[in-house]
């Protein structure tokens, strides 16, 4: 049949452009590391990377939740705010429990489990929201953005909510230690971004999510629970913020109005360079950590160099996003 | 006004979709476009049209060359094509369709008066009763594709070509586009339409010219060929039945039981039963409650009512109950409901019975397995492996959704309008295949609103008519007569088993 010869040269052309648009993240962020390398003789120290991993290691931890929600045709505008209030209950869980239960480990793991339920039940309720009761997840998250972020600026009474001092030096290794010279904060982002990308690509669940994202009609058409799957990414994207919160907490122990700030769009900013299509439908994860790196590189680089100014960060990432969307639709186009 | 190709041909990439295509619209007179799915009649219409231009041949209007730089160029002479899926703001009223990018303007305001006064002149004019301030969504196929019509004519339209444009309504409402394509070949205009259902080509057209393999292998004043001519031409082989000899197995036990079912606004009080081996056919025009009373079954829909299994009620309030008590429902709608069309075959066949290929993980091989499988069984034409479903031919999204709701391996398979939009070889294919499932003593229950259809498969009919069944017709009784009357509320009769 000639036509369909005809659109399978064309299915062929896409599939050229498809092999550009996978690399572009991985090419982009090699550059970056060799203009960094270039620019400065301590970027590749261990030191530096490090440093910077660690430090992406909450942005990213909660970026890989958000490619789910993304993928399955969600938002979540909250996590941030999320992170400031679920920093602020733990700390005032084990400052409130320490006269009783003293300091040590007990007391952090009872802080660490406040964080984990904490984070399933805000992301149940975004979930709830947006599933049974209908609402826009823009909408949803938007609001919950705005009440947890007065929430903690209230538990703070408009200041700061610090870890008592007998705790923090408890607590500390969970930001600074690690296991062969590698810090916590980046064992957990590897082993959530590597379960994540298996979830993605190998389980039902990622299948399903990318189902509902493309046309939820279809995957509700083929019997998958479209409720519940959506439901799941919004709690599994709040048990991330729980997690990346546990690995915070301990680097400052302190929790303010401004903690998490514009975290969820560093982590929709990720999730977007990362090849992730905002409309859902389609999502890597492992395009997600490439997104994080890219974004703390830049911040890195600015920092250790003198030619650009670091507060121009934010200007240059955000023609990094632009690009990465502009790149996703040529590939749309071809479709 | 007369427009003509002359030698088209056309090619994408290396492949050359249209050979050497020669044709004359005439005005006042209906020309019919007919070819299998794939043999160039989309490319056809799109040059005339100016939404593709040749590789080389001229295209003239009244004799004189002319080349259309777009789509709007074309409509600008007077030639408007109208796409099988409606070009229409669904959320804009009738009249803001009908005017949208034209609009008639009193200075720098919108004059809105003079449009609803057109619109209505226009919408009469097509003896079409729709408002003009109703929101398209809001209205009927039927109207919708009036509406289109009636933007077309807007613009002056000289040359109208449709894209399948009965694809969608029921027979009668098709009766009414007809007797509109007639008033506007008494006006003149040169009309060309696509269309699958050969004995509506033989009643309207004046002259008919068929496609296969973008060549043009027949053109003929219609009243020169029978049906069975234009179809041996269009397949290049014989297809005399099209509807496979099948010994009646009525009389199996019964599998389905369905007492009292109601689904609100769409559906009262349906109840019947199904049997083993069997093919049931719902008859009824367009909005008479099949679809949704359907979906209610399978619980797509809230519902109340009775829905028993062997014997068994089953529930409906969780999304894989009834696939779980084994029964499945394949959607009319395949590009919204049924497929993922940005996804690959892989993605699709297995969306249904994912859990199957799954122990923690996907078994991507055993899914693999079982696409080689479908493309074998249902003789499924891709042309490579990871091709986008999108990009598959009507016929060939069908068969793969057919694989699919299989794969999940039903007792009992709800198939919605099985052959909507698809060529007759794609066709013969699947009445094949649905002959086979119930020889294997699996049960069917069939939707169409294709009176041959129904006719030609069912064991026993089902006729609904707004939201109620009207009767039901066994073998031998079963005719096109005894439908459109209980369809239309003609027979109050409720006819026995």
């Amino acid at each position: 049949m000639t036509a369909t010869d005809a659109k399978g040269a064309g299915a062929q052309g896409r599939a050229r452009h498809l092999d550009l648009k996978v690399l572009g993240p991985i090419l982009a962020l090699l550059a970056l590391i060799l203009v960094g390398a270039l620019l400065n003789a301590n970027f590749l120290s261990m030191g530096n990377i490090t440093n910077v991993l660690s430090r992406s290691a909450f942005i990213g931890i909660i970026a890989v939740g958000m490619t789910f929600v993304i993928t399955a045709g969600g938002l979540d505008l909250s996590v941030g705010s999320m992170a400031a209030f679920i920093a602020g209950l733990m700390i005032l869980v084990m400052n409130g429990l320490l006269p009783t239960m003293g300091p040590g480990w007990p007391l952090v793991f009872v802080g660490m489990t406040t964080a984990l339920v904490a984070g399933v039940a805000a992301g149940f309720i975004n979930g709830f929201l947006v599933t049974t009761m209908r609402i826009e997840a823009f909408i949803v998250t938007l609001g919950t953005m705005g009440i947890y972020r007065s929430l903690v600026t209230w538990l703070a009474d408009g200041g700061t909510l610090s870890l008592d001092f007998g705790m923090r030096s408890v607590i500390r290794p969970i930001y600074y230690d690690g296991i062969l010279g590698i810090s916590w904060p980046i064992i957990v982002f590897a082993l959530v971004a590597i379960a994540g990308e298996v979830v993605m690509r190998r389980a039902a669940f990622g299948r399903h999510a990318a189902a509902i994202g493309s046309n939820d009609q279809v995957a509700r058409y083929s019997s998958v629970n479209v409720n519940r799957v959506r439901l799941l990414t919004f709690v599994f994207l709040g048990l991330l913020v729980g997690v990346a919160t546990i690995m915070y907490v301990p680097r400052l122990g302190s929790a303010s109005s401004s903690t998490g700030l514009l975290w969820e769009l560093e982590a929709i900013a990720a999730v977007i360079i990362g090849g992730t299509m905002l409309k859902g439908g389609f999502g890597r994860v492992w395009g997600t950590v490439i997104g994080v790196l890219i974004l703390s590189l830049i911040d890195n680089i600015l920092n250790l160099t003198d030619g650009v100014s670091p507060y121009l960060n934010g200007a240059i990432q955000g023609v990094i996003i632009i690009l990465a969307v502009i790149l996703q639709r040529d590939r749309k186009a071809g479709a | 006004m007369k427009l003509s190709l002359r030698n088209i041909d056309r090619s994408f990439g290396a492949v050359q979709v249209l050979h050497d295509v020669t044709l004359d619209l005439h005005p006042g007179e209906v020309h019919a476009l007919i070819g299998e799915n794939g043999a160039g009649k989309s490319t056809t219409m799109k040059i005339m049209s100016g939404y593709l231009a040749p590789t080389s041949g001229e295209v003239l209007l009244d004799d004189r060359p002319v080349a259309f730089a777009s789509s709007e160029a074309a409509e600008a002479h007077g030639v408007v094509l109208i796409h099988q899926e409606f070009n229409l703001a669904e959320l804009l009223t009738v009249e803001q369709n009908i005017f949208l990018g034209h609009e008639l303007k009193r200075g720098p305001f919108l004059d809105i008066r003079a449009m609803r006064e057109r619109t209505r002149h226009l919408l009469d004019r097509l003896d079409c009763h729709v408002a003009p301030d109703a929101v398209v969504r809001d209205i009927s196929n039927p109207d919708k594709q009036m509406v289109e019509i009636a933007k077309a004519l807007s613009r002056d339209a000289r040359v109208l070509i449709m894209d399948e444009p009965t694809a969608v309504l029921t027979e009668r409402e098709a009766e009414v586009l007809f007797s509109q394509i007639s008033r506007l070949r008494a006006e003149g205009v040169a009309i060309l339409f696509t269309s699958h259902k050969l004995d509506e080509v033989k009643r309207i057209s004046d002259r008919v010219t068929v496609l296969r393999d973008g060549h043009v292998v027949a053109q003929a004043m219609t009243q020169a060929m029978t049906e069975d001519e234009m179809a041996t031409a269009m397949v290049g082989r014989d297809v005399s039945s099209l509807y496979p000899e099948r010994a009646a197995p009525v009389g199996g036990e019964i599998v389905l039981t369905v007492e009292g079912l109601t689904v609100p606004g769409h559906a009262r009080d349906v109840s019947f039963d199904l049997h083993r081996g069997e093919i049931l056919g719902i008859a009824g025009l367009i909005g008479s409650g099949r679809t949704e009373t359907m979906e209610g079954l399978v619980g797509l829909r809230a519902a109340t009512g009775t829905v028993r299994v062997e014997g068994r009620a089953i529930r409906r309030d969780r999304p894989r109950a009834a696939l779980d008590a084994g029964i499945a429902y394949l959607t009319e709608d395949r590009k919204e409901r049924g497929l993922l069309l940005d996804k690959s075959m892989r993605e699709n066949l297995t969306l249904q019975s994912l859990r199957d290929f799954t122990r923690v993980l996907i078994d991507e091989a055993a899914e693999d397995r079982a696409l080689d499988q479908a493309i074998a069984d249902f003789d499924i034409r891709a042309p490579h492996r990871a091709v986008e479903v999108g990009n598959l031919s009507g016929g060939n999204q069908q068969k793969l959704l057919l694989a699919k709701t299989m794969l999940a391996d039903p007792q009992i398979v709800i198939i919605d309008e099985p052959t909507r939009g698809i060529d007759i070889g794609t066709k013969k294919q699947i009445y094949e295949f649905i002959h086979g499932l119930v020889a294997r003593g699996k049960s069917v229950i069939v939707i169409s609103s294709e009176m041959q259809e129904v006719i030609g498969l069912a064991d026993r009919v089902l006729v609904m008519r707004q939201g109620r069944l009207a009767g039901e017709l066994s073998r031998p009784d079963i005719n096109e007569d005894r439908i459109v009357r209980l369809a239309m509320g003609l027979d109050g009769v409720r006819g026995a088993a």
